[in-house]
């Protein structure tokens, strides 16, 4: 009876985390796709109107610029926070004087709400009293940087605000993963007299290989409900050029009253996550168990 | 690595370094340089502002800003400052983070040391539940919490905090514990320790580095939750986020830049004071485990 | 849906029954004033209800002039957890009715007056199938042009009556070398500046297009004139407008760097803070070809359905129709009473003739609610046409595919 109990235990303390993620998550998923087939505007409701909300979504330009943008952003903001957080922390790694003093700095931006300092990244941005006019005003009068006022490349300044607040918190996991490589492995290579980039290149960055899976997991997760973000840098606009699934959801579902429609944007950006993201896991979770 | 180098090249590594240091710096000025905007202006009048250089110190410093932000700017219909919604957000973040942690702990140990069939796939979907965007659960959380008579209440928040918080938790106590010795458990077993003496005796007490990702993580995302806040708050628990959001964000007002950064560095402080004080354990954590697979 | 508010209206007792400070005597208030002198005029109303022996309970949002709040709002109602009094615009007062979320003020309506004092046009947000459910605290008027005196003088002194004056003004003011028109890009300014020239194409033609929403009129070509309009100004505002807020376009105005901004009436807030003062530092008027019609929208305060006892909730909306709270509110909030029976004593020189305005275009019928500001059609509506407006500001499109877009999105969103 004893060990009846101690088999079932597990399972036991597991259950309250797995239902409450089966009914918070899960569930509300469900809810949501019912919702999007339903006839909801400012309150659930449930009258059936079967693919019609999905049917107008696709017919709306601003959503296909939302899925646009979510690509290159999506994109854009992963690769470079990856790189650029192996590259930070490769240089971190050299024994650097002063790296308690440096760390702290490449990690804080994660610590603020986007609430504001997208206020001071949107000054910064700003041809008129940012970047460009202190360019011009010292004298580097060529100098032209208005992408934040351009539809074709505001969505790359979100990308540059976006790297910022994330890009050292990619970095102290890669630091992490570097301080965790035993010693041994490089020094046997250095006696091979191989150069210590290829020893990064062919070593040492292969092993980082669960660090790139935790921090494609933070990436994307943070790409996906990147929402402060865009609304305090840009608003959507110029236009509605910056508008994201995020951003396009919550309008239709909260100030457009059109509720039915949110949910059918909700449902696709669903599954298009679910499409990369299930695939990658399964197969980092598989290469785990066999090594 | 920079021992085995021969001195012939000493040269050649000197200049190396310095580049090294320069890049290094270039990137030190591209991290500080939105605090450094939002440090400079919110000591300086408004006045200053609306004609100056937002880079140039102020020509006339001024705590005007901070002792408004904190004390006596208008957040509701009282000139309170941010000061009374700093203790709502302790209230909440406290328990959320404390109960997140634990849940995360025992389902981190439960997957690794007492793998049953189907823990792979229990896994999966607690890690995908990372990536629901919380604009869809407004409405029926909404309902949920009115259900359970917690709506508009702290325990609401730390419920709603607490569900959406388990997905990363689990990861990362996961990936730590997969790298801890089975075998220490296996031989603590084999001395007659149950399930809950194991966890207790054996790996919670070598699981500080983990505990304090953890916290960070789970601190920090809660602290500057807004959406969550604002839904699910009422007017006696409304946390700061949601209060700095109405300082920053009122409509048709006049906008005083210089109390918004001071306030929003006051309503960062907290995790900005985890994040330099314990910046040191996060990477030793993270190196113990939460990057490990 | 019935059943689902039974559902709430159960879970609300059982919250209630747990929530230590529930007594008769408060109201709990969700509205998104919290900018200083707008909280500091809500205060007024506080306290009167304080006298009273009325509780407040402060529940402020900010965020997306009340977009924030009303996703709040969203949460709250659906957690059978509603807010006593909610600040609300325009049609959101419809929809919620529409819902049966809200309560019935009629005694107190009936008591006071309210139906003879409030404009009409205001009555149709207030009022639901014949029942008062808001309490109006308000009127902003949306087509206002602010203009620098110094660069208007220098531009020939003489305020602009017409659109072609309007096009001269701002010619010389370019020739003067400032911009002539501040503005700041986002969709809901654009879409200010929309309601204008609309209106600016007479009075039918602003009811045809915006709020019987008549596809001929949207997609017609005076629709066509008015896109040509818009993109008329676009070429007087600088290159760096887009995101700019609307506050520092006024700043641009008040600096002297920008000739004209054309914004609804907190903008004075602006201009009175900074220490000018009408007439002498900047000019007031109505956006030209608009003169004797007033866009406007209206800030109330809907009663959630509170069951039977609802006299605090009575209370309230009674202190907030009492002539001396709307004097003292509008004053600071910049914009005029909901009732045409308040003394203009306090108001300055743009407040009084605000007041005036609103009075003549009550009396001739020439009192539209703005499409801009959710006053002409509901919210999914307003939004489709934000879209073009913005779009084609920004160049996205021709005039006569702004038309033809703005009468498709807009028979797509209803």
């Amino acid at each position: 009876m004893k060990s009846q109990l101690q088999a079932w235990l597990p399972r036991i303390v597991l259950a309250p985390s797995f239902l409450l993620i089966l009914l918070f998550v899960y569930g509300f998923i469900a809810y949501t796709g019912y919702l999007s087939l339903s006839d909801s505007r400012m309150l659930p409701s449930y009258g059936w109107v079967g693919f019609a909300n999905y049917d107008r979504l696709f017919g709306l330009r601003h959503w296909k610029t939302a899925l646009n943008n979510l690509w290159i952003f999506g994109l854009l903001y992963i690769g470079i926070c990856t790189a650029l957080g192996l590259f930070l922390a490769i240089l971190l790694d050299q024994k650097i004087r002063g790296e308690g003093f440096i760390r702290p700095i490449y990690l804080y931006p994660m610590a603020l709400s986007f609430i504001v300092t997208g206020t001071a990244w949107k000054w910064f941005l700003d041809p008129g009293i940012g970047l460009e006019s202190i360019m011009h005003n010292w004298g580097w009068s060529s100098f032209d940087f208005d992408w934040i006022k351009n539809r074709n490349y505001a969505i790359y300044t979100v990308v540059i605000a976006a790297v910022w607040q994330s890009s050292g918190f990619v970095m102290a996991m890669f630091l992490a993963g570097l301080r965790g490589v035993d010693s041994e492995i490089i020094k046997a290579a250095q006696i091979d007299g191989a150069q210590s980039w290829r020893i990064y290149w062919r070593v040492i960055i292969p092993m980082m290989r669960p660090v790139f899976l935790s921090s494609f997991v933070v990436l994307a997760h943070l790409a996906i409900k990147a929402y402060d973000l865009v609304i305090a840098l840009t608003g959507g606009g110029p236009g509605r050029a910056t508008e994201l699934p995020s951003t396009f959801m919550y309008s239709y579902t909260f100030t457009r009253n059109q509720m039915g429609v949110g949910a059918s944007a909700a449902i696709i950006m669903l599954i298009m996550i679910f499409s990369i993201i299930v695939p990658y896991i399964y197969s980092e979770l598989r290469s785990e168990k066999r090594s | 690595m920079s021992q085995s180098r021969s001195t012939q090249s000493s040269n050649r590594r000197v200049w190396l370094r310095a580049l090294l240091y320069a890049v290094l710096l270039v990137f030190v000025v591209y991290y500080l340089l939105p605090l450094y905007v939002m440090l400079v202006n919110s000591f300086k009048p408004l006045d200053e502002i609306r004609g100056g250089n937002m880079l140039a110190l102020p020509d006339l410093w001024t705590l005007e800003p901070w002792k408004a932000a904190w004390s006596s700017a208008q957040i509701g219909v009282q000139p309170t400052g941010l000061k009374p919604y700093f203790f709502n957000s302790i209230m909440m973040v406290v328990p959320a983070v404390a109960l997140s942690t634990l849940l995360g702990a025992v389902n981190g140990y439960v997957l690794t040391k007492w793998q049953f069939p189907g823990h792979g796939l229990i896994f999966a979907m607690i890690l995908l539940a990372c990536f629901i965007p919380f604009q869809i659960v407004l409405i029926p959380m909404a309902r949920v919490l009115g259900i359970l008579g917690l709506a508009g209440s702290t325990p609401g928040l730390v419920l709603v905090h607490l569900v959406y918080g388990l997905g990363f938790t689990t990861l990362f106590f996961r990936n730590y514990y997969a790298a801890f010795p089975t075998e220490l458990v296996r031989a603590a077993q084999m001395d007659g320790a149950n399930f809950f003496q194991v966890f207790w005796r054996i790996l919670l007490p070598s699981s500080g580095p983990i505990i304090v990702v953890t916290v960070i993580w789970q601190f920090t995302n809660i602290w500057n939750d807004f959406l969550f806040g604002a839904s699910f708050a009422d007017f006696d628990s409304i946390p700061m986020t949601v209060a700095l959001n109405n300082l920053v964000n009122s409509s048709t007002g006049v906008k005083e830049y210089n109390v918004h950064f001071a306030g929003a560095i006051l309503a960062a402080l907290p995790t900005l004071v985890v994040y330099v004080v314990s910046g040191r354990y996060f990477v030793r954590g993270l190196m113990a485990g939460a990057v490990k697979g | 849906m019935k059943r689902a508010f039974g559902l709430m209206a159960t879970s609300a007792l059982v919250a209630m029954s747990f929530a230590a400070n529930v007594q008769a005597q408060n109201v709990e208030v969700l509205h998104w004033w919290t900018s200083g002198g707008e909280a500091a005029a809500l205060n007024v109303l506080k306290q009167d209800l304080e006298s009273k022996g009325i509780s407040w309970q402060d529940m402020p949002v900010a965020g997306g002039g009340g977009e924030a709040a009303m996703t709040v709002l969203r949460a709250r109602v659906t957690a059978g957890n509603a807010p006593t009094a909610v600040q609300m615009l325009g049609f959101d007062i419809q929809d919620w009715a529409n819902e049966g979320a809200l309560g019935n003020l009629n005694d107190v309506a009936a008591a006071e007056g309210w139906d003879d004092v409030v404009p009409g046009a205001l009555q149709n947000f207030s009022k639901n199938g014949g029942n008062w459910v808001a309490a109006p605290v308000n009127v902003h008027s949306t087509n206002w042009v602010w203009i620098n005196k110094a660069a208007l003088d220098a531009a020939g002194g003489k305020a602009p009556t017409t659109w072609d004056e309007l096009v001269a003004v701002m010619d010389a003011m370019k020739a003067n070398g400032i911009t002539p028109l501040g503005h700041g890009g986002q969709a809901w300014q654009e879409a200010t500046i929309f309601d204008a020239v609309v209106l600016s194409m007479g009075n039918d033609f602003y009811q045809a297009s915006m709020i019987d929403l008549d596809p001929d009129a949207l997609g017609g070509d005076t629709m066509v004139e008015v896109f040509d309009r818009m993109a008329k100004l676009r070429s007087y505002v600088d290159d760096n407008f887009s995101g700019r807020d609307w506050n520092l376009a006024s700043a641009m105005v008040i600096n002297g760097e920008a000739g004209m901004q054309m914004m609804g009436d907190w903008a004075k807030g602006e201009f009175l803070k900074a220490g000018q003062v009408a007439e002498e530092d900047f000019v007031c008027i109505r956006f030209p070809g608009t003169q004797g019609s007033v866009t406007f929208n209206s800030d109330q305060f809907a009663m959630f359905d509170v069951g039977m006892d609802n006299d605090s909730q009575k209370q309230m909306a009674s202190s907030v129709m009492n002539p001396t709270f709307q004097s003292a509110f509008n004053v600071v909030k910049g914009s005029v009473p909901a009732r045409t029976d308040v003394p203009n004593d306090d108001f300055g020189y743009c407040g009084k003739k605000g007041m005036a305005d609103l009075a003549e275009a009550n009396a001739n019928g020439s009192l539209f609610g703005s499409m801009a500001h959710g006053h002409a059609a509901p919210a999914s509506v307003k939004n489709a046409v934000y879209d073009v407006v913005t779009a084609h500001f920004n160049g996205e499109m021709s005039s006569e595919e702004a038309a033809e877009e703005l009468a498709a999105a807009v028979a797509d969103a209803m």
